[in-house]
């Protein structure tokens, strides 16, 4: 039976209701959300469901949309199956003030690091993670810094001086 | 024997684990990772990994950086096949900006792509080889990872981070020459691949070392989020290039080689087969290369001037032309809103590109999916109840490549 995006959201919206929101299709690919406390129900569910066997999480990432009063801090999970070959994207988001969000470790081992990952730069707390300490950055920071109010360096500074560059002749 | 004739006390140094840092770098590994080993005599008890030794902020940089402006980026994160990721990355772009590209400029992409297979695949074998201590194969092979490099600096003018594409196409068209570099290397090459393998694969001692080591069955390779040659050895027939074709790769015809065990040998003998599948695809690709004449022969990339940059000679020599490559290069043109992932099927798995535009001029925001940092979590799992030497080998042949690890 071929999976479509129509027929994976009417299995959700069947089992969930209306918990499961924010259904958009970008690129062929099938994009939704759920309150942050259900994403190991949804999970699982379209893990253990027969027909939709999403077993494989391709990827799993934060973002941060800072103007988004509540739910500043977004998980992202990409799911597989891997014999219908059909992909999902699916969405949990949280607020910077209580960035907890349940850990997926003991469904996708592959989660461990990601989520690790996520915690470093984004800083979301994730329940019932066995190891959640920070990866590629220096364990004394304390700040996360995926987050966007930390900017990278203005490109059109003013007080960075060309001519301490080599460069400050020329353009004069 | 011992433990039957001599009673040691509790706690004395027969039953004590030693623990052993092996990096972060280490002659016997590659790259910058460091493993802390709790050992046993020879036997690994545990171990943690401990990366990010050169993390580069990656994905920050990339936030503030208009599409082109991260295409250098993409170079340093497997530089064993820098193409495939810069690929990787103009397919996304397309992608996101609604690109269609040319078929031959498909073809000619899908040959390079295959070209950086084949050395990312033979650079793994011979380290996996130089771990084991047969130096001759890493040695031997060089010269013709060398010929690839070759065919790279006639299409872009650099070898190892090439830069190689543009969205839409290429910077220039193939010269005759690179056509000439790349039927040598058709010819040369499986002579070549043939004795590399004879070096290896009946070689009794390379056998004892691989087989049975570093094992993973196919429910917990894909639990762990495993991808690429790495999967394929535990029998699992996943593959980018047939699951969701890119760069026409549907006009190919090529089998997906398996393994059963997904122990350290198959894993070897997976990539050995690939190498064997890329040489026929490129062959192929070649042919079906050949066949464009005329005008069509000329085509190199998709005719978007909003995206594709003008031609190096007009924008040193006309004004318009430089000031459109300037507009170009600073992202003065918005990127359509919209999220998209894209994956290819990199020399060592799946490389996917997650990007959020929020229809600015850089990313909102760009997650790698690098498959390297999902093979290395499963390492302890993997050489655990094994000897020490066995966890060197096993870190050779899940090709772990720091720059991607790190990202």
């Amino acid at each position: 039976m071929e999976i479509t995006n129509e027929y994976i959201r009417e299995r959700l919206v069947e089992k969930f209701g209306e918990q499961v929101t924010g259904f958009e299709e970008s690129f062929d690919m099938l994009s939704f959300e759920s309150p942050k406390d259900l994403n190991l129900k949804v999970l699982q569910f379209l893990y253990d469901d027969e027909t939709l066997k999403f077993r494989f999480m391709t990827d799993l990432c934060g973002v941060h949309y800072p103007d988004n009063e509540g739910r500043e801090l977004a998980v992202v999970y990409h799911l597989h199956n891997l014999e219908a070959n059909v992909r999902l994207r699916f969405k949990v988001f949280t607020s910077v003030a209580q960035p907890d969000v349940f850990s997926a470790t003991a469904l996708f081992s592959t989660a461990n690091w990601m989520e690790r990952e996520t915690y470093d730069f984004y800083g979301i707390n994730f329940i019932g993670h066995p190891n959640l300490i920070r990866i590629l950055n220096v364990d004394e920071m304390d700040y996360f810094p995926l987050r966007k109010e930390f900017p990278l360096e203005d490109q059109s500074r003013i007080d960075k001086d060309d001519e301490m560059f080599g460069r400050g002749e020329i353009f004069q | 024997m011992s433990e039957q004739h001599i009673k040691l006390p509790e706690g004395s140094i027969e039953k004590q684990t030693t623990t052993l840092n092996l990096g972060p770098t280490h002659p016997a590994t590659h790259g910058v990772m460091q493993n802390i080993l709790e050992l046993d005599g020879e036997r690994v008890v545990s171990t943690e990994q401990t990366i990010g030794y050169i993390h580069r902020a990656f994905e920050k940089i990339a936030e503030r950086r208009p599409l082109y402006q991260i295409t250098p980026l993409t170079d340093r994160l497997n530089y064993c096949s820098a193409p495939i990721n810069n690929m990787g990355w103009h397919t996304t772009c397309e992608k996101l900006l609604g690109v269609k590209t040319p078929k031959r400029v498909d073809y000619l992409r899908v040959i390079l792509m295959e070209l950086s297979r084949i050395t990312d695949h033979l650079i793994c074998n011979s380290i996996v080889g130089v771990d084991s201590g047969a130096f001759t194969g890493f040695l031997y092979v060089m010269q013709y990872r060398e010929l690839v490099y070759e065919i790279y600096e006639e299409v872009c003018g650099s070898r190892l981070t090439t830069n190689i594409g543009r969205i839409g196409g290429f910077e220039r068209n193939f010269t005759n020459t690179a056509f000439e570099k790349i039927e040598k290397f058709l010819k040369e090459y499986p002579v070549v691949l043939k004795e590399f393998e004879g070096l290896f694969l009946r070689n009794r001692i390379f056998m004892e070392r691989l087989m049975g080591t570093g094992a993973i069955s196919a429910e917990r390779a894909l639990n762990y989020g495993f991808t690429g040659p790495n999967l394929r050895a535990a029998g699992v027939d996943y593959d980018v290039r047939v699951a969701k074709p890119y760069s026409s790769y549907e006009d190919f015809d090529f089998k997906i080689p398996v393994g059963t065990t997904g122990d350290n040998y198959d894993r070897w003998l997976v990539r050995s087969q690939e190498m064997w599948q890329s040489l026929e695809i490129i062959k192929q690709a070649y042919q079906k290369v050949q066949e464009f004449k005329g005008a069509e022969a000329e085509v190199y990339h998709a005719d978007v001037p909003e995206y594709y940059l003008p031609e190096k000679k007009d924008v040193y020599t006309k004004m318009e032309a430089l000031i459109w490559h300037f507009k170009i290069i600073m992202g003065e043109i918005d990127m359509p809103k919209g999220e998209v992932y894209h994956s290819v099927e990199g020399g060592n798995g799946e490389l996917g590109f997650y990007l959020i535009s929020d229809g600015g001029r850089a990313p909102f925001r760009l997650h790698f999916r690098r498959p390297c940092f999902i093979y290395y979590q499963a390492y302890p799992e993997l050489i655990k109840g094994g000897q020490l030497a066995d966890a060197v080998m096993t870190m050779s042949s899940l090709n772990l490549i720091a720059g991607e690890l790190d990202a």
